[in-house]
């Protein structure tokens, strides 16, 4: 069969090109070569962000140093003397900036882990509520999830702060939860324990409960897997992990001194301010992103099918060993990269704050120590660390997890 | 016939509402609920509430005062822009409304080229038309604000997000190993920082990269760093894309003789955009809700307007109306494009 046309254009045939000839066509090759061009691509690329960056930083050093402003960490000795209204950490202001970094990644984390757990709770709810079989119970709860996840976070935490703790009485008419905390625009006062020794020690005895559950937990299963008999694991969790760990917690807080808050003139005197920004923030976190994992919660439930609880159901498991032992792990795998995702959201959408001024590491590092001294490529690169570094702590523990969770397929 | 229906749907209510005893019970705790807080917020918003007048002294019946937002709704759409100026902005809203019009309704043949040809022409024309210059008058951008700073900071940041997250996401599935690990660390990176951190970043560090004497305006600076965040969560979204698509098309296309930018341009973009749209809709969600964010380096949108007008001693004690009237704005939109997002997705499992 004539393809028609010659199948080796003339002059590429080996044995009649001249050695010119073959030199272009060996260096037509190299530059033809798949690998030599992905090369030359990537080194292109290094090539040009290196120069960037170069270019970045010159002017940078140029200007600063027009400025006047040196570089390197040196400030992070220097006294402060900002005033913190909300401290954890014993700062006061005549301790060093790094101090005041400290005292905002405290507070950052403080608001975070709070809201977490909160909003789990809530999203728990919300999402379990959306599923539920009386109409009225899942519309609301959608209306819910509607409401809240279309609306910016912001307008949530200016919302609080603004429309409703502003609007809260005055101390003197102070909203009082069971007597022992009283709420006003002024924020949240709560009793501060007097001594922290039976705190301590309640705290211990918790964490020995919980070991001695995982003990106990991993027993049974290995007995289980031998011998094929069951453990009353679930009374032992309860008795472990809520009976004794509630009592423990009842006596310590019988047992220690509490500063409770007293009025006096116009303001209460004792205990613990918990500002009002704090509250605003929070409220707004979990509001907000109980929204989102209501969704998650619902998704997760609803991926595990229907057979799989009848199969349950028909292996003669009881209607909470099919939840216990068939829907929730199965629901769990699907749940937890995007609930993953949304506690890192929680974390990073703290900084939220800075709009009311809670005293977080954004406002706090990146705003007035920034302000004070000028450090703004330290500063900045600081701020991003702490997110980076605990951002990628939690995915790193996520991933374990989940790959231990995950279905294993042979 | 239509006494039929409706008893059926009558019963149908029964049953949702009422169907057992314990589900009844529930149903009427929760209405007594949402009587409980629906008719103080009913009274406060509609029954009570003053609409006509222009100062705070017709606001007089205790319930909410619309006057505030009649008096102010200027601000609230346009900021601080000149008021005989404001054609102009209306003028450019119309031009993006008509070039999507023209676009979604060109003949298949013609609407790429249509819709490149309006992305080229329409964003210049749209900085010239709200910023001034040859020939029209030049205002600042510290006088834009509102509503329409909302929609120009969204729209315009995702001018650089979804080309930069395109172009990321094909370089994070790319075989390319440094061209991979660059666009891995660029992803993760401005994906693990907070949004409020990269807009102070911006209007910090950009004036103090570029060379002495080149100033960047403060609100591009702010639609410069929400641009590189959200480049990161749009590239999550097109990467959903690109992995949906079978590895044979890719491998088809190279068969054909086609290069790599032109089988990603002709055959796998065309695809996976269309599978991402629904996700990329939802990133554009979060940045409209995000834009709000441009508060703390003193740019007023349409919240930012909202929470300073609250500081108008002639209108103390307004809190309520703004937000209400500022929130459900957000709602509307970010709700409209949540429903449009979602009706894409459902028309492609279908």
């Amino acid at each position: 069969m004539d393809p028609g046309f010659p199948l080796h254009p003339p002059g590429t045939i080996p044995c009649f090109r001249s050695k010119l000839e073959a030199r272009m066509t060996n260096l037509l090759a190299f530059i033809n070569d798949k690998r030599v061009r992905d090369w030359f691509y990537q080194i292109a690329v290094v090539l040009l962000l290196v120069g960037l960056t170069v270019f970045f930083v010159r002017n940078a050093s140029e200007n600063m140093l027009k400025a006047g402003i040196a570089s390197g960490f040196g400030f992070l000795w220097r006294t402060s003397g900002i005033e913190v209204p909300f401290v954890l950490t014993g700062y006061t202001q005549a301790d060093n900036i790094l101090a005041l970094f400290w005292v905002g990644v405290a507070n950052t984390m403080l608001v975070t882990v709070i809201a977490i757990v909160l909003a789990t709770l809530l999203g728990f709810v919300v999402g379990i509520a959306r599923l539920s079989s009386i109409w009225l119970v899942s519309t609301l709860a959608g209306a819910y999830i509607e409401f809240v996840r279309n609306i910016p976070l912001l307008f949530f935490v200016l919302f609080w702060y603004f429309g409703v703790i502003a609007a809260l009485p005055s101390p003197r008419q102070s909203l009082s939860v069971f007597g022992v905390a009283f709420l006003n625009n002024r924020g949240l006062t709560i009793p501060l324990p007097d001594g922290l020794e039976n705190l301590r020690l309640a705290g211990g005895i918790i964490l020995a409960c919980i070991l001695a559950y995982a003990v106990f937990a991993v027993w049974a299963r290995k007995r289980q897997e031998r011998t094929g008999r069951h453990a009353p694991t679930l009374r032992v969790g309860l008795l472990l992990l809520l009976a004794l760990p509630l009592l423990a917690l009842a006596w310590a807080v019988l047992a220690t001194r509490w500063d409770v808050p007293a009025l006096r003139g116009f303001n209460y005197r004792g205990g613990f301010v918990v500002i009002p920004e704090f509250v605003a923030l929070l409220a707004a976190l979990v509001t907000y992103t109980a929204g989102f994992i209501a969704e998650i919660v619902r998704g997760g439930i609803q991926s595990v099918s229907h057979g799989q609880t009848e199969a349950g159901a028909a292996l003669g498991l009881r209607s909470g060993q099919v939840l216990r032992l068939v829907t929730i792990p199965q629901a769990m795998r699907v749940m937890i990269p995007p609930l993953t995702n949304q506690y890192l959201n929680v974390l990073k959408n703290s900084s939220f704050g800075a709009a009311i001024a809670y005293p977080d590491v954004v406002s706090l590092f990146m705003g007035s120590a920034l302000n004070n001294t000028g450090q703004a490529i330290e500063i900045i690169a600081m701020t991003l660390a702490v997110y980076l570094v605990i951002g990628l702590a939690v995915s790193a523990l996520m991933n374990w997890y989940n790959a231990r969770i995950a279905l294993v397929t042979r | 016939m239509s006494g039929r229906a409706s008893s059926s749907s009558l019963s149908l209510w029964r049953e949702r509402l009422f169907g057992t005893p314990f589900t009844g019970f529930v149903t009427v705790m929760l209405l007594l609920g949402i009587a409980w807080v629906a008719v103080p917020l009913l009274r406060w918003a509609v029954i009570d509430a003053s609409w006509r007048g222009t100062t705070r002294a017709d606001c007089a019946a205790g319930g909410a005062c619309w006057v505030f937002i009649r008096a102010r709704f200027g601000q609230f759409m346009y900021g601080l822009y000149p008021a005989d100026q404001r054609w102009r902005v209306d003028l450019a809203g119309i031009l993006l409304v008509l070039g999507v019009l023209a676009v979604v309704l060109a003949p298949q043949r013609l609407r790429l080229k249509l819709g490149i040809a309006l992305l080229v022409v329409l964003p210049p024309l749209g900085i010239w038309l709200l910023a001034g210059g040859f020939g029209l008058r030049s205002i600042e951008t510290r006088e834009w604000g509102g509503l329409m700073l909302t929609l120009f900071i969204s729209l315009y940041s995702s001018l650089i997000a979804i080309p930069l997250g395109i172009l990321f996401a094909l370089g994070r599935q790319s075989e390319l190993r440094v061209i991979r690990l660059i666009s891995v660390i660029f992803i993760e990176f401005w994906r693990g920082v907070p949004i409020i951190a990269v807009i102070f970043l911006a209007s910090l560090l950009l004036p103090l990269i570029m060379p002495g004497g080149i100033d960047i305006d403060r609100l591009a600076r702010a639609v410069i760093g929400l641009g590189f965040v959200i480049a990161a969560y749009m590239a999550e979204a097109v990467r959903g894309g690109l992995q949906a698509l079978p590895k044979g098309q890719r491998e088809a296309a190279t068969a054909l003789g086609l290069t790599y930018w032109k089988a990603t341009g002709l055959i796998i973009l065309p695809q996976a955009l269309r599978i991402s749209l629904p996700a990329m809709t939802n990133e554009f969600i979060a940045l409209i809700k995000n834009t709000t964010l441009v508060l703390v380096v003193s740019i007023l949108d349409l919240l930012g307007i909202a929470q300073a007008s609250l500081a108008d001693p002639n209108w103390v004690g307004m809190n309520m109306e703004a937000y209400a009237f500022s929130g459900a704005i957000y709602w509307l939109i970010c709700f409209a494009l949540s429903r449009w997002s979602r009706s894409l997705e459902n028309r492609r499992r279908l």
